[in-house]
């Protein structure tokens, strides 16, 4: 493992994490470095989702911290953790399914820029041209402009998570975390939002990836981390995660 | 020490009428997922039971009597209920009962009720959200309640209990200790009997009969269930009308320790709620143990001494504990994870 | 200031449209039989006080069942201020807010740590033991059964200090001696608090903080993911619908000088929950028209009792006349909250949108082609005078 402290933006330091008697995650020791993207994959039943989920504060780990630009997050309650730059991709869609899809985007636009609480009931929303404007640009990003005045629970599955990405990347996140972003999709919106994910890479945007998909990982990520049983196994660039061992063994020679 | 006894046996009665009522709701609950705000009002139904049987066992045949006259020179009326001079002594004897008569006709009575409301309204709310439920029971409590307030008018009827257990027991004397010092009414330690047995029933029904293993397989996961291929609806319907004959009964054993009226449902309702609260939402165990639990800690409040310290405690006690417990505890005592959480 | 002007044109229409009808109350009641002032003082009250709860529930989703709490609270406040200074209805208004307020900021801060059914527990809890306090230990401030009432030796700091005369008759609440709150001039006095509670909540509609409570409604989980902290949004909820019951109380008061704890009762919450579904959860104008619904159809059919069904039914042969009289009986005059019941249970099984769904439905049977857009941010039209 290479230290190179000065470009790391979040630090998984030595987190455990246990269930009753069953150790979900151990000795876990993440660095992702800015601006890169990072994609952790492994089996089912490996621990992703647990591990993202310590990140993200919805679980607490057993022993261990996280560690994001130099604060603690461990402790933090999920919003705290958005408030400092951290934003999240669900694996089914979280999103506002009675909102329209404009308002789904602009939410958050107003999370980032007043904060976690504002009091703010004698302006109209509809004098919140910037942000309007900015949502409406971001929606042209993901391509759903047709449908921002629809109610985004009656989207399709897809257009849900590409709405939900636009509600992410509408925050400028400094760490955006992406669980499957695209399970479940057809192999043309699955690439769409391949080329969508490289179009931020491009801005510098940090990116952690849980992903199943191997070509969407291989033609995203630039460092891969292999989770099995809780552990990581294996980590490096596509090319050596490719060739070890250790790796086809437990999870590439399985699969395919 | 002494008065502590009392009031521990005091609360008995009471908590095992809560604990019958959050019983069924938690039956309720756990298998159909459905909050049931008219719960209550079946407890006042089975109370109305009781009533209606014992107008009939006391309808009354007048006749006249030619030999003897009033002080106003009218022929003395001789009224005597028809169930006696028919039957004669076992008429009086049907009279004197009629409270435990009523649990005969409270059964079919309350199944059939439970029946019909869970196929004629209720089935429709279980896909719809908890507060529409809420509204939709709360609606037709008031319905119920409001269709006993025409037929039986707004006052409380007393209904006497058999004259044989009128009396007080001595529970002082027979536990070796001064006589008249711990004196309990007979039919509070009947109904404290009583809610003990049907509650041990329902949990025997549940634990030993298959259609109880298949509806509490159904309350674990509903959804496995119906796949193995049992139809789970049926039994659910029953289980409805299994929990609307378990709060009549309560309610109609209920009657002699106070006068029922038709807001009697309501009254007991939200304390019942706040016991399926404390209980955990879900947790059989756990509301009956809250409803003891409830019913003593309410009695033991009542106690001048504690009153002396903290002036209205007794009329609050319930909702504080509920209060303290849900925050602290917000699955409550036996409450599983997760339930009814947003 | 800049309030005013930053509204949509639609928004600026329906104000005006629904300021209009309320203080127009007077003329266009008239061919229903109620323009009388204390049924339109009930109209203003009740109003106030179902677009306050819509706040909380409409946009929040949290179900209070302990509202009426707040309402006798803002009751008691109101007459204590008359007692003790002055009957002019401004302080006591202003005290009946703060005060019912704080109330609500003590029960909402603990109320809000759970939600779902919890919550409606909680707050239910909340209104039962408030309930039965003002009943029991709190007598020498409520007064217990008896109620809240005015007497001819209240200190009145303020009026005796400007030589209020003691005529030996019990005073009535009035402004500033100019005006008193009885009769029309009470429910013009009303009136004009609905009309500013509307602007109120109409402004909250369509703030962000309004978005922010509906995305509440719709997907906490995603709320907290997305950086907000939900805990103060629902809590500023909590308190300003509080405060609306409160204001709602006091004007009971005001127009009514006395307090009772019935008015705090678990089923008085009931009512209020049901004005806002019948009228239609979440709009801006459905809960002001549930209120009146209600109000009104209470007033008509608690009026009724046997010989006007006579009356009404004596077209009909003797036998069939007397079955269908002692049939309707059953929902009219005292068996009112029978047909209330009814149709609590009708409106949530098959519309649980409440009135202005209804409305909706209608319109787009009319206009099939606008019609299938469903908007539900955007405020329903106002309804016409005679719905």
């Amino acid at each position: 493992m290479t230290t190179e402290k000065d470009n790391i933006v979040l630090h998984v330091a030595d987190v455990h994490k246990t269930f009753g008697g069953l150790h979900a995650l151990s000795d876990i020791d993440l660095q992702i470095e800015e601006g890169k993207t990072h994609a952790i994959i492994g089996p089912n039943g490996a621990g992703k989702s647990t591990l993202l989920n310590v990140v993200v504060g919805r679980l607490a780990p057993t022993r261990g911290a996280v560690v994001f630009d130099g604060q603690v997050l461990t402790g933090k309650q999920p919003h705290e953790i958005n408030q400092v730059g951290v934003a999240r991709v669900f694996q089914t869609p979280e999103i506002f399914p009675d909102l329209t899809v404009i308002q789904n985007v602009m939410a958050p636009a107003f999370a980032r820029r007043d904060g976690s609480f504002t009091l703010n009931f004698f302006k109209s929303i509809d004098d919140e041209t910037e942000i309007r404007e900015e949502a409406e640009h971001m929606l042209e990003d993901v391509g759903m402009t047709a449908s921002k005045d629809m109610l985004a629970g009656s989207l399709s599955r897809g257009d849900k998570r590409r709405m939900e990405l636009a509600m992410c990347l509408i925050q400028h996140p400094r760490l955006l975390l992406l669980d499957e972003p695209t399970a479940g999709m057809s192999r043309h919106d699955t690439n769409t939002t391949i080329d969508l994910l490289k179009k931020i890479k491009e801005r510098g945007m940090t990116k952690v990836i849980i992903e199943h998909d191997m070509h969407v990982v291989f033609s995203l990520a630039d460092k891969i981390s292999v989770l099995a049983g809780g552990r990581i196994i294996a980590e490096g660039t596509p090319e050596e995660v490719r060739n070890n061992p250790k790796v086809q063994e437990a999870y590439l020679g399985g699969a395919h | 020490m002494d008065a502590i006894f009392l009031q521990f046996l005091n609360g008995l009665d009471k908590g095992g009428a809560y604990a019958l009522i959050a019983l069924g709701l938690t039956l309720v609950f756990g298998t159909l997922g459905v909050v049931n705000f008219a719960h209550g009002a079946l407890f006042m139904l089975g109370a109305f039971c009781a009533v209606t049987v014992r107008k009939i066992l006391t309808l009354e045949m007048i006749a006249t009597d030619p030999e003897k006259v009033t002080a106003w020179g009218t022929p003395l009326e001789i009224r005597t209920p028809y169930v006696e001079a028919w039957f004669g002594d076992f008429g009086s004897f049907m009279v004197d009962y009629s409270v435990p008569f009523s649990i005969l006709l409270a059964i079919p009575v309350m199944l059939v009720i439970g029946i019909v409301m869970e196929r004629g309204l209720i089935k429709h709310f279980y896909r719809r959200p908890h507060a529409e439920q809420i509204l939709v029971t709360f609606g037709l409590a008031i319905v119920l309640q409001e269709i006993i307030k025409h037929y039986f008018g707004a006052n409380p009827i007393p209904q006497p209990m058999p004259s044989v257990v009128g009396g007080a027991a001595d529970i002082g004397a027979a536990m070796g200790m001064d006589p008249n010092v711990i004196v309990y009414p007979w039919w509070r330690l009947i109904y404290f009997a009583f809610s003990v047995v049907v509650i041990g029933a329902v949990f025997a029904f549940l634990q030993f009969t298959t259609f109880g293993m298949v509806v509490r397989a159904g309350m674990a996961d509903r959804e496995t269930v119906g796949l193995i291929g049992i139809d789970i609806d049926k039994r659910f319907t029953a289980m409805f009308g299994l929990a609307a004959v378990v709060a009549g009964m309560a309610g109609v054993m209920y009657t002699p320790l106070l006068p029922p009226d038709y807001h009697l449902g309501m009254d007991f309702l939200v304390l019942s709620f706040v016991v399926v609260v404390v209980g955990g939402m879900g947790s059989l165990p756990g509301a009956v143990a809250a409803g003891f639990l409830l019913g003593i800690l309410q009695s033991l409040a009542s106690m001048t001494e504690i009153k002396a310290i903290i002036p209205g405690i007794d009329q609050i006690i319930i909702y504080l504990v509920a209060v303290i417990i849900l925050l602290v505890r917000p699955r409550g005592l036996l409450g599983r994870r997760g339930v009814m959480e947003s | 200031m800049n309030a005013l002007f930053s509204m949509s044109r639609k928004d600026v229409i329906t104000f005006v449209l629904f300021a209009a009808v309320v203080l127009l109350m007077p003329i266009w009641l008239q061919p229903f039989g109620a323009a009388y002032p204390d049924l339109m003082q009930k109209f203003a009250i009740f109003g106030i006080l179902a677009i306050g709860f819509n706040v909380l529930f409409g946009l929040t989703g949290y179900l209070s069942f302990g509202h009426a709490a707040f309402l006798g609270v803002g009751s008691y406040t109101a007459v204590w201020t008359f007692k003790l200074f002055s009957m002019n209805p401004i302080p006591a208004l202003i005290l009946a807010v703060v005060i019912s307020g704080i109330f609500a900021l003590a029960i909402g801060f603990v109320s809000l740590r759970r939600s779902g059914i919890y919550f409606s527990i909680l707050t239910l809890a909340f209104a039962q033991m408030s309930y039965n306090l003002a009943y029991s230990v709190l007598t020498p401030i409520t007064n217990g059964e008896t109620g809240l009432q005015l007497t001819l030796d209240d200190p009145r700091i303020v009026d005796s200090a400007f030589g209020g005369v003691n005529d030996g008759s019990l005073p009535v609440s009035n402004l500033f001696g100019l005006v008193d709150m009885s009769g029309i001039s009470g429910f013009y006095f009303c009136a004009v608090f609905l009309i500013i509670g509307f602007f109120i909540t109409q402004r909250i509609f369509a703030s962000p903080f309004g978005m922010m409570l509906r995305a509440i409604k719709s997907n906490q989980t995603r709320m907290n993911y997305t950086g907000f902290n939900t805990r103060p949004y629902t809590l500023t909820a909590f308190v300003i619908s509080g405060m609306f019951a409160g204001l709602a109380g006091g004007l009971m008061a005001v127009t009514d000088p006395l307090a009772g704890a019935e008015r705090m009762q678990w089923t008085a919450s009931g009512e209020i929950v049901l004005m806002t579904i019948l009228g239609g959860v979440g709009t801006l104008i459905g809960p002001v028209v549930g209120a009146w619904l209600i109000k009104y159809f209470e007033n008509i059919f608690s009026s009724f009792n046997e010989s006007v069904l006579h009356n009404l039914f004596s077209f009909l042969p003797d036998n069939v006349e007397s079955f269908v009289v002692s049939v309707t009986s059953m929902f009219v005059g005292e068996g009112w909250h029978l047909t209330l019941g009814l149709i609590f249970v009708l409106v949530v099984t098959f519309l649980p949108g409440g009135m202005m769904e209804g409305f909706r439905r209608i319109g787009s049977l009319f206009n099939r082609d606008g019609g299938d857009k469903a908007k539900p941010d955007e405020p329903a039209p106002a309804p016409a005078p005679a719905e």
